[in-house]
């Protein structure tokens, strides 16, 4: 028969260990995001233009290549940045430029970003850049928004839909 | 390092000085920490086959099918689910706090580097598997964890399209998400038990349940917090609407918060990393590598007690390769071996009462042969006088005997006190180099090589070859399992002995004078 003091020291223990376990498993709580404000998020994945214009390959050009490599055109890899700009009620929050992904960067280029604002009607300018021109921008969309806190809204970009959609 | 590893140990050893008044040696959670790993590991997996039958794999109905085992069948599925919680919280517990204890006590390098480096991986898993576990949920927590890991992984160079954008809204989600999430939730628990074999497989006779008083206090615990706290969920996920204030479980998930702040691949740098350091940390430095144990084939009859006996796996038994009679013969596998020399008090052959042949046994510690113990013990016993004589025979690995040395005590010292074969004790007392002999080592329990302790008790009571002889008078024979930090109780240990002994001494003068009286009388 396990000594009593044992027995006792076990539940006084025990009770001291799920204590911590019952607190730590939920406690204490943890802000991820300020309940009072919403976000938006400009969540999208775009291949933008060739860095370089296509160039077609002449006669000679093409005789000079293997047989099995020979094409029209040549094409160089490396994609241009895309720059994109939000700016809600006149004022920026959002201005950057994404360079593409691969090692060539000739891969699309990935956009995640998140921007807590005051909930409440809003006016929003999304404008973004895909090509090799240096000022302006490619496409351009302006829409009111009127969110709720904790409310997210999402600036998505798809070229064959037109340009930015929002969810 | 050494330092950190002193101070460790110290602040180790005076908790569990605590929990053994508390607990009992036997008892002793400190002592059980891989065992009741393994224990909390197969009640996360039982709970988890009920949960998983009553799981449904839909967007919306992993969340509520949850919700009915939690309240519609609160008795068995509410109750399931809250051990599966707090038992992976336990898991998590045990785990981290035996990481720790094994680098405190140093049970990490040379040899021992095994166990630890197959270990750390088990971080990975234990905490990959259980944060899966929340994700299946639905809940705003698991929302959360959906998208900061989604920011994690697209952090690393690897994926092409954003792994977290899938979980900005409802269209990209479907039910194979969640058949996904339970087959990560299956698969990584079964890949962790494999490596928990793994990591077991050096230690010989490997604590994998714990003492069943200890089992049934433990599991108790856990139904009296699933029924006093029930494992609930949050708010259902809603991709519209971002988590704003979330209980998380701070066991499973410290790193989450620190992504709000700390950029992904930096995390994951830090991450890697400290994994690196972690499994290369036995060999920063390396261990001093001690002269493993040697066997000499002449005296070796086969008997495979050092096999049995040893706490690593490190002798196996071979066909007899010098043509002797004997069928088998010791093989010292020396990458296992740690040089504790308990083999060499389990071999028959290390009696110090050998005089006609060289004391040399079947198996020994090239830098502590039996005969220097035998030569030391003699040396120890050669200026005590009185009727109190005491030889300590103690381990090196606990505090150090050495200051008793006077004109009542001998010490004599060796790597584990199992490696002292019980013969030694008879040698003693029936040569009169000691009125007494008094064991010290590691505490019970929680012996440096495992099972030094364990095997030493066994052998005095008889209960294990070699045993103590029963010529042997228990009362001059006295064991201290004393540790670390027992000094004082140590000191008055010895000397309660030795009152025993005095007056042991002063019962047989008076026997002996009765005796001459009456042989007087009747002369």
């Amino acid at each position: 028969m396990p000594e009593i003091r044992y027995i006792i020291g076990q539940i006084v223990a025990f009770t001291f260990f799920a204590v911590g376990i019952g607190y730590f498993s939920n406690s204490p709580s943890y802000t991820y995001h300020d309940p009072s404000l919403a976000l938006i998020m400009v969540s999208f994945s775009h291949g933008s233009e060739r860095k370089e214009k296509c160039r077609r390959f002449t006669p000679e050009e093409i005789a000079e290549l293997a047989p099995n490599m020979r094409r029209p055109m040549d094409c160089s890899r490396e994609r241009v940045p895309v720059f994109i700009e939000v700016t809600m009620d006149g004022v920026i929050l959002l201005s950057k430029s994404y360079t593409p992904t691969g090692l060539s960067k000739d891969g699309s280029t990935s956009i995640y970003e998140s921007i807590a604002i005051e909930p409440g009607k809003h006016d929003l300018v999304t404008k973004l850049r895909d090509s090799s021109r240096e000022d302006g921008f490619d496409y351009e969309t302006t829409v009111s928004i009127d969110l709720k806190p904790r409310e997210l809204f999402v600036i998505d970009f798809r070229k064959d839909l037109g340009g930015f959609y929002f969810k | 390092m050494l330092a950190l590893k002193k101070v460790l140990r110290t602040i180790f050893e005076h908790i569990e000085d605590w929990f053994d008044v508390v607990f009992g040696a036997k008892w002793n959670p400190l002592y059980q920490l891989g065992a009741l790993g393994w224990f909390y590991y197969w009640i996360v997996v039982v709970s988890g086959l009920y949960l998983y039958i009553f799981f449904d794999t839909g967007v919306t109905q992993a969340y509520t099918s949850l919700e009915y085992l939690t309240h519609e069948q609160w008795y068995a599925g509410g109750i399931m689910r809250s051990l599966h919680r707090y038992a992976s919280d336990a898991l998590v517990v045990m785990m981290m706090v035996h990481l720790l204890r094994e680098f405190a006590m140093d049970r990490f390098r040379s040899s021992r580097w095994f166990a630890w480096f197959t270990g750390v991986p088990m971080l990975w898993l234990v905490f990959t598997a259980g944060i899966s576990g929340y994700w299946m949920v639905w809940d705003q927590l698991a929302q959360y964890i959906a998208i900061t890991t989604g920011e994690l992984l697209d952090s690393l160079p690897l994926f092409g399209e954003s792994i977290a954008r899938n979980f900005l809204s409802d269209a990209k989600l479907s039910g194979r998400f969640f058949t996904l999430m339970v087959f990560i939730h299956i698969a990584l628990p079964l890949v962790l038990l494999f490596v928990m074999w793994i990591h077991i497989q050096r230690h010989a006779s490997p604590r994998v349940n714990p003492p069943k008083e200890l089992a049934i206090g433990t599991f108790s615990m856990l139904m009296v917090l699933s029924f006093v706290k029930p494992a609930l969920s949050q708010a259902p996920a809603d991709l519209a609407m971002i988590p704003a204030t979330i209980n998380i479980d701070w066991f499973y998930m410290p790193v989450y918060p620190v992504l709000n702040h700390v950029p992904g691949l930096t995390v994951w740098i830090v991450l890697i990393a400290a994994t690196a350091f972690l499994m290369l940390l036995p060999w920063m430095p390396p261990g001093k590598k001690i002269p493993v144990a040697v066997v000499n084939l002449d005296n070796c009859n086969g008997c495979s007690r050092c096999a049995a006996d040893c706490p690593f796996s490190a002798i196996t038994m071979e066909p007899r390769s010098d043509g002797s009679a004997y069928e088998k013969e010791a093989v010292v596998v020396a990458d296992n071996c740690t040089s504790c020399g308990i083999c060499v008090g389990s071999c028959p052959t290390a009696t110090p009462f050998r005089t006609k042949s060289e004391l040399s046994p079947g198996i020994e510690l090239p830098l502590d042969p039996i005969k220097a113990l035998r030569d030391n013990t003699i040396a120890a016993s050669e200026n005590l006088s009185g009727n109190d004589r005491v030889i300590v025979y103690g381990c090196q690995n606990s505090l150090d005997p050495k200051a008793l040395t006077d004109a009542n005590v001998g010490v004599v010292t060796m790597p584990c006190i199992a490696m002292l074969p019980p013969s030694f004790i008879d040698f003693v007392l029936s040569r009169k180099l000691a009125d007494g002999v008094f064991l010290t080592g590691c505490r019970d329990g929680d012996c440096t090589f495992r099972l030094g302790i364990k095997w030493t008790d066994a052998r005095i009571a008889g209960e294990r070859d070699p045993m103590l002889r029963k010529r042997v008078d228990q009362n001059r024979v006295v064991k201290y399992w004393a540790g670390l930090t027992r000094r004082k109780k140590f000191f008055s240990e010895i000397s309660g002995f030795r009152e025993r002994l005095n007056k042991l001494a002063l019962e047989k003068t008076e026997q002996s004078d009765v005796k001459e009286n009456s042989e007087n009388n009747n002369a």
